[in-house]
């Protein structure tokens, strides 16, 4: 079943504005990992806003779940490239955030509260945050505040899970080691992910399908199905399989950057 | 006692030495220069008029510190109701800014006889002036702490399915809580302002008034004991809102000293 789809989906800002995107399709498979990657400027927030019904689109139909989007939805989960915890709770408190916030959790929020905790407890455990419960998110690395921000986007278990650009601002181990931990969540319990980056080889490592676009306005140019088997262990983005892919889609970025320069 | 130890020391007791040797060296220039007490009176003086008058002087600072409160006190309510409106929707803010910095414009003490027409002299006026001359800065940085809520965070609670008023309680108060006890020190320090200024021109009771008449007697040494007075309640207001903020926003400063 599909959870996410659009129909020739156009956006503007304004009324005279340039296109940000213009005239995409695409479908996301429950369960599926989708990786959107492009040139910085090619309306990859865009696409965020619009799944996410935080905009609507100027022109064509999104739908989430097989409803029509209309006004933000409830229950999806977002991270960002800045982590954005919340300094003056401690960063159990931080992931608990969405429970206190979600229909389906908040009225039960103050009566369960310690079953919430046990999960929260749990989550941060399983992305390597045990320890670190009650500390505040300015005594966490960087690499460690993003893996909050995964657990507070997760801990809702939304049906959707949107991620603009959330390793951008790490350094290249810690990268990788995020990549790992996103893949194991993902493959112990299967949930739908969006992911926006400009990194191919993240794209590649994590997605199943990776969607190319172009820059202003943003369309898509390739859809392409990565089929390498999982689970993916890190050595798999050393192969000629793995670098085949990733050139590919570098090809096609290249192609871009030439024809607007 | 290692070096660290006698540092922080230093840095503790650094307000007591400044004030001491200012003291000394307002004394020092007094009786250098023998400076008639009548126009200038050194520490000393100020001292025997305070021992002279305790009694009234204390009668009067109390007054002049319940009318401050009170002002300040309508002053942070007024202030944080406005502050979260014009913080939180573009058309208030505005519909309200021009408005609002065309008013704290006006010099407050030429406000005060219209306030005395229409309340009398004597406490209220000195309450209201205290009130609008301190409640700018609460709405001002109210405002400011709404207004400047990251754009993500929003999204990320808004596609949780967060409503204005919880983005409003969990987030952007608490998150503007640095923005409001800055604007509280300010505030409380303008309200003494306002309320002495209030009880220099209109009222028979308060500090203003005890250093006015004390002025028109040339009993200089009851003005300066007067100054003093409000000085020390000023003083010992901002520390103790500096008390709450560092209980309630030490996250802000991250646990250590506010400094560079």
């Amino acid at each position: 079943m599909d959870l996410v789809e659009f129909e020739n989906v156009s956006m503007r800002y304004g009324e005279e504005g340039p296109m940000a995107i213009e005239n995409i399709s695409l479908s996301v498979r429950e369960n599926e990992f989708v990786a959107v990657v492009g040139p910085s400027g090619c309306g990859k927030s865009t696409l965020m806003k619009l799944v996410t019904g935080l905009a609507p689109p100027s022109d064509g139909y999104v739908y989430l779940g097989g409803k029509q989007v209309s006004g933000p939805q409830r229950g999806v989960g977002m991270a960002f490239q800045a982590s954005n915890l919340l300094p003056w709770r401690t960063t159990l408190d931080n992931i608990l955030l969405p429970m206190e916030i979600v229909q389906d959790y908040r009225h039960r929020f103050r009566a369960e509260k310690a079953k919430f905790q046990e999960q929260g407890r749990a989550l941060l455990a399983r992305v390597g945050l045990a320890g670190c419960e009650d500390k505040f998110p300015w005594e966490l690395s960087g690499g460690m505040q993003q893996r909050a921000s995964i657990c507070r986007a997760l801990i809702h278990r939304p049906s959707l899970l949107m991620l603009d650009e959330p390793f951008g601002a790490l350094d290249a181990f810690t990268r990788e080691e995020l990549w790992c931990m996103v893949r194991d969540l993902w493959q112990e319990e299967p949930f739908t992910v969006v992911l926006v980056t400009h990194d191919l080889r993240e794209a590649v490592f994590l997605a199943d399908t990776v969607y190319v676009m172009s820059k202003g306005p943003g369309r898509i140019l390739v859809r392409k199905p990565v089929d390498l088997p999982r689970p993916r262990d890190l050595a798999v983005t050393y192969t000629d399989e793995f670098a085949e892919l990733v050139f590919e889609l570098r090809d096609h970025i290249g192609r871009i950057r030439e024809e607007s320069a | 006692m290692t070096l660290l130890q006698r540092k922080r020391l230093l840095i503790k007791a650094s307000p007591w030495i400044l004030l001491v040797s200012l003291a000394l060296l307002w004394e020092l220039v007094c009786f250098a220069f023998s400076v008639p007490t009548y126009l200038f009176p050194a520490p000393t003086d100020i001292w025997a008029s305070w021992l002279e008058y305790q009694g009234p002087i204390m009668k009067h600072a109390t007054h002049t510190l319940f009318t401050t409160v009170a002002g300040f006190a309508i002053a942070v309510i007024f202030g944080v109701i406005l502050g979260v409106l014009v913080g939180s929707s573009p058309l208030i803010y505005k519909a309200v800014y021009p408005l609002m910095v065309g008013f704290n414009s006006i010099p407050k003490v030429a406000f005060v006889p219209v306030l005395v027409v229409w309340f009398g002299i004597g406490t209220v006026p000195a309450i209201l002036t205290a009130f609008l001359i301190s409640f700018f800065p609460v709405v001002v940085n109210m405002a400011t702490g709404l207004a400047t809520l990251e754009p993500e965070l929003q999204d990320v609670l808004r596609s949780l399915g967060a409503s204005k008023l919880d983005i409003l309680r969990k987030v952007a108060l608490p998150r503007s809580m640095p923005y409001f006890f800055a604007s509280l020190k300010v505030a409380i320090t303008l309200a003494f302002v306002g309320s002495v200024i209030s009880e220099t021109v209109a009222s028979n009771v308060g500090i203003g008034y005890l250093m006015i008449s004390a002025s028109s007697t040339m009993d200089m040494g009851l003005v300066f004991a007067g100054l003093v007075v409000i000085a020390i309640m000023g003083v010992v207001m901002y520390e103790m809102f500096a008390f709450v903020e560092r209980r309630m926003t030490g996250w802000a400063t991250r646990g250590s000293d506010p400094a560079f």
